[in-house]
């Protein structure tokens, strides 16, 4: 079955089941491995990907779903490593092992777009489905923290 | 530039009461491994095995610990960077081959674990990195008809102060690469140091906040294809038959193949595998284990717990010591078996040919997956070259060769390469775990009631039997005793044992061993003790370890800097802990409140206190300190595994729960700065904190904690 929708701004076209999660078309039809498989069951988030600007949990999401959407990944976010979430996280030096990463950074970013100066409460409500079992969770804070900063120094909106 | 790297026959290191027994994986080296000790390496750098140096002064430094986020992909190539004078902007790391050349000192083959990476690597590295700048220089000088000490490297080039005449390390490579290696380079005074010391930021960030870095999982080869396994949930049960008509017919698979493991379904891609797993039926012979219980496993530990064990430690006479005592206190202390739960599961990639084999694994033992491979193939284990990837977490857990097997065998039996995933069930129920464990203990205290005895029996499965055959003596697998044997508490009459009892579980290295169920069950008991004392246990902790200076030394920051006994907010209190291990010595104090109608335990605050001996990366070290916290906290509030009819009942993090955002307190990290010998950084941070939050609840509910994770009908 095709399955066309927009993914980091580009078109794009698949034929897959209806049902395969929108997690395996990225990372095995389409070689796109940034987001990752964690639990298959929306329970880790390292699978968080953006639908039409919503942080979603591609793992759970049927491709047949995504017909007609705009789909972000954290390949899109920048090509050069420059959105302010991801200078944050490198200004923090956040990632450990680096594996759960991609999904915190996506639900940051979606974070962002909707409170632009979060309070520990909001962080605690929108990050506490990306699991780190390394313990980043202090950096990941102080780091959403600092990308709220730089975006409102900027007077940007998160993106 | 080859050197064969010969292996000692027997490469046994002192079991130092120092170093624990993380070391003691290097303790015992099987012959068979002797073999791959004649391996030449494969691929050279132009100046020694570490460093390769582009004409355009780009400098690509290999790196042979696995990246598991520990950060030894930046803390090592300090090392080099440092004594080569590299500029710290242009270099790149890439992982080591495996090779002789890499072999870790400390274990007698290619491999990464028991925190060992900064002290087998520092010597070998910076001495290597000395040497190669020596050549650089003597090359440079050589070209120029100067004197050598006329000549300084600096940021990857080779100056000549008197006429300013400079050569960067490409233009000088290939003539430094003839000459002979110094044996005795002149390596760097530390307070000479531009990076050692100083908190570098990590050289693999970039990548992995822009999805690039890849992990095993990530791996994607030409015509690769994607296999799952369906393999039996009782331990040691096999396959009796299956049927695979309905597997076969699901889109996208291409194949399904029983393997020594289960039943692979290899298709184009993992979803497709994981549904035609879906669709397989399997008829299991479950095996001995079938009947396996949780209650059962601990009816046994509690039976064995009443016979003497194997003797790990014994000063004085702790039965006189205890027959004169004023007062005694008893205890039975349980942990729970562990998953390991790394957040990328377990995976590896093969490609197994006619000519070779390539694995491209996350993997924390190199030797041993050649070893692997080799065994599969009937290849020669130079034939078979692994791929080191980004490691989702490791903790131990890839030390095994179980996923490696299972490639190897999906890709010899597809005949194109081949990458078993596992999924996060396969993950749980198919782990090697952290030992379930059972403890007695008993200690008498004098009239003034200081601790005059103190009598700790252990039984729990043994890893070292399973991981290494032959290697436990006379019943003592030391990795069960460490952090237990090895107390420095002064305490005359001290005695530890051992009963190795196994449980149908497979178990395995998870985060500081031994030490993990060992530290939180000496803290809480001399806890017990101190509280029986009626002393702080802050002081009290501190008498016993007067001639213990390093130990006192972290306790006494810990508490200063947490504001040891001074007041709290209310319903609030302290708990604090001293753990030695890896050569490395940590004490943490919890901030704890505790509602005992919910039983709701909220840790607030935790204060560190870290002597690791002299350190690379400050940085790094805190980040583990945070991470290992992390880890001995999330066990210590939520992590069991609970078996029943042989099989896992856990399957997701639904059911085996992990700390998250809203639960982390807030962490400090503090190093005592060290002169001494480096000491391991991954695994100590973790033993500390079960027990420091344990502390606490004590403190605040009057109830010692004396099984984990800690329940809710425990704090009332």
């Amino acid at each position: 079955m095709a399955i066309s929708f927009t993914l980091n701004g580009k078109p794009k076209t698949v034929d897959v089941s209806a049902d395969m999660p929108l997690l395996w078309v990225l990372r095995d039809t389409l070689d796109m491995t940034g987001t990752k498989f964690g639990c298959g069951m929306a329970l880790c988030g390292a699978c968080t990907v953006h639908i039409n600007g919503e942080a979603t949990r591609s793992c759970i999401t049927p491709i047949s779903s995504v017909a007609g959407k705009k789909i972000t990944t954290i390949e899109g976010l920048s090509a050069d490593g420059s959105h302010p979430v991801q200078q944050a996280w490198m200004e923090e030096d956040v990632p450990q092992c680096g594996y759960c990463q991609s999904g915190q950074i996506m639900s940051a970013v979606a974070l962002l777009s909707k409170k632009a100066n979060p309070t520990d409460a909001d962080i605690d409500d929108a990050m506490s489905g990306n699991i780190c079992r390394c313990g980043t969770y202090q950096r990941i804070r102080k780091a959403i923290h600092r990308a709220a900063a730089m975006q409102a120094g900027k007077g940007k909106s998160a993106a | 530039m080859g050197t064969t790297f010969v292996v000692k026959r027997r490469d046994f290191l002192k079991a130092s009461t120092a170093g624990g027994a993380g070391l003691m994986i290097g303790f015992y080296l099987p012959k068979k491994f002797e073999a791959l000790a004649a391996v030449p390496p494969t691929e050279h750098a132009a100046l020694n095995a570490w460093v390769r140096i582009a004409p355009d002064d780009s400098v690509t430094l290999l790196i042979d610990k696995s990246e598991m986020g520990q950060g030894v992909s930046t803390s090592l190539a300090m090392l080099l960077a440092e004594e080569l004078e590299l500029d710290w902007k242009r270099i790149k790391t890439e992982f080591a081959p495996a090779a002789p050349a890499y072999f870790n000192p400390l274990f007698g083959l290619q491999g990464t674990g028991g925190s060992t990476s900064i002290r087998a690597s520092w010597g070998p590295l910076t001495k290597a990195g000395a040497a190669a700048r020596e050549m650089l220089v003597s090359a440079a000088a050589k070209r120029w008809g100067v004197e050598e000490s006329a000549c300084r490297a600096e940021n990857g080039a080779v100056l000549h102060a008197a006429t300013k005449k400079r050569l960067g390390y490409g233009a000088l490579v290939e003539d430094a690469a003839k000459l002979p290696v110094p044996q005795k380079p002149a390596v760097k005074d530390p307070k000479d140091y531009k990076y050692v010391g100083k908190p570098m930021k990590r050289l693999d960030t970039p990548s992995k906040v822009n999805g690039s870095a890849p992990f095993g999982i990530d791996v994607r080869l030409p015509n690769m294809q994607h296999a799952v396994v369906a393999r039996c949930p009782v331990f040691g049960g096999k396959v009796k038959s299956f049927d695979a008509t309905k597997a076969k017919g699901v889109r996208g698979v291409k194949q399904v193949v029983q393997i020594s493991t289960g039943v692979a379904v290899i298709a184009d891609n993992t979803w497709s595998a994981m549904e035609g797993r879906r669709a397989l039926a399997i008829t299991w012979d479950e095996g001995a284990n079938a009947a396996n219980t949780s209650k059962g496993i601990r009816k046994l530990y509690a039976e064995r717990a009443e016979q003497p064990g194997v003797i790990a430690r014994k000063d004085g006479d702790v039965d006189s010591g205890l027959a004169g005592a004023a007062k005694k206190v008893e205890a039975v202390y349980e942990v729970p078996f562990l998953a390991h739960a790394t957040m990328e599961p377990m995976n590896c990639t093969a490609d197994v040919r006619a000519d070779g084999c390539d694995i491209y694994a996350p993997t924390q033992f190199q030797t041993f997956n050649q070893n692997t491979g080799a065994k599969i193939t009937g290849l020669k284990p130079e034939q078979v070259r692994i791929h080191t990837t980004y490691l989702g977490g490791g903790f131990g857990r890839r030390a095994e060769q179980d996923f490696v097997t299972e490639s190897v065998e999906a890709s010899k039996a597809a005949g194109t390469p081949v990458q078993v995933t596992w999924s996060r069930e396969d993950d749980m129920q198919h782990d090697f775990y952290r030992p379930g464990a059972y403890s007695k203990l008993v200690a008498g205290l004098d009239v003034n009631g200081w601790p005059v005895a103190w009598k700790h029996r252990i039984v729990s499965p043994s890893i070292m039997n399973r991981f290494f055959p032959g290697s436990v003596q006379n019943g003592l697998d030391s990795s069960s005793v460490e952090g237990a044997a090895n107390l420095a508490y002064a305490i005359p009459n001290f005695q530890t044992e051992y009963l190795l009892t196994e449980a149908g579980v497979p178990v395995g290295f998870w985060r500081s061993v031994g030490n993990s169920q060992n530290g939180y069950i000496a803290e809480c008991f001399i806890e017990e003790l101190a509280k029986a004392a009626g002393k702080d246990p802050f002081e009290f902790r501190r008498k016993l370890l007067a001639d213990a200076p390093r130990h006192r030394g972290v306790l006494e920051l810990a508490a200063a800097k947490a504001g040891w006994g001074q007041p709290l907010p209310a319903g609030r209190t302290r708990g604090i802990a001293v753990v030695e291990s890896f050569g490395s010595y940590v004490a943490e104090v919890a901030e704890v409140s505790v509602n005992r109608g919910s039983g709701e335990v909220r840790v607030h605050h935790v204060v560190c206190a870290v002597d690791c001996g002299r350190y690379v990366n400050p940085d790094t070290i805190a980040a583990q300190m945070e991470g290992a916290i992390v880890y001995g906290l999330t066990a210590a509030l939520k992590g069991q595994i609970t078996i029943d009819k042989g099989r896992v009942e856990q399957t997701n993090f639904q059911d085996y729960e992990m700390l998250r955002a809203n639960e982390m307190p807030k962490v400090e990290v503090y190093i005592v700065p060290s002169n001494e010998a480096p000491g391991g950084v991954g695994e100590p941070g973790t033993p500390p904190i079960a027990p420091a939050v344990c502390n606490a609840i004590f403190a605040a509910t009057g109830k010692p904690i004396r099984r984990l994770p800690i329940r809710a009908e425990d704090l009332a």
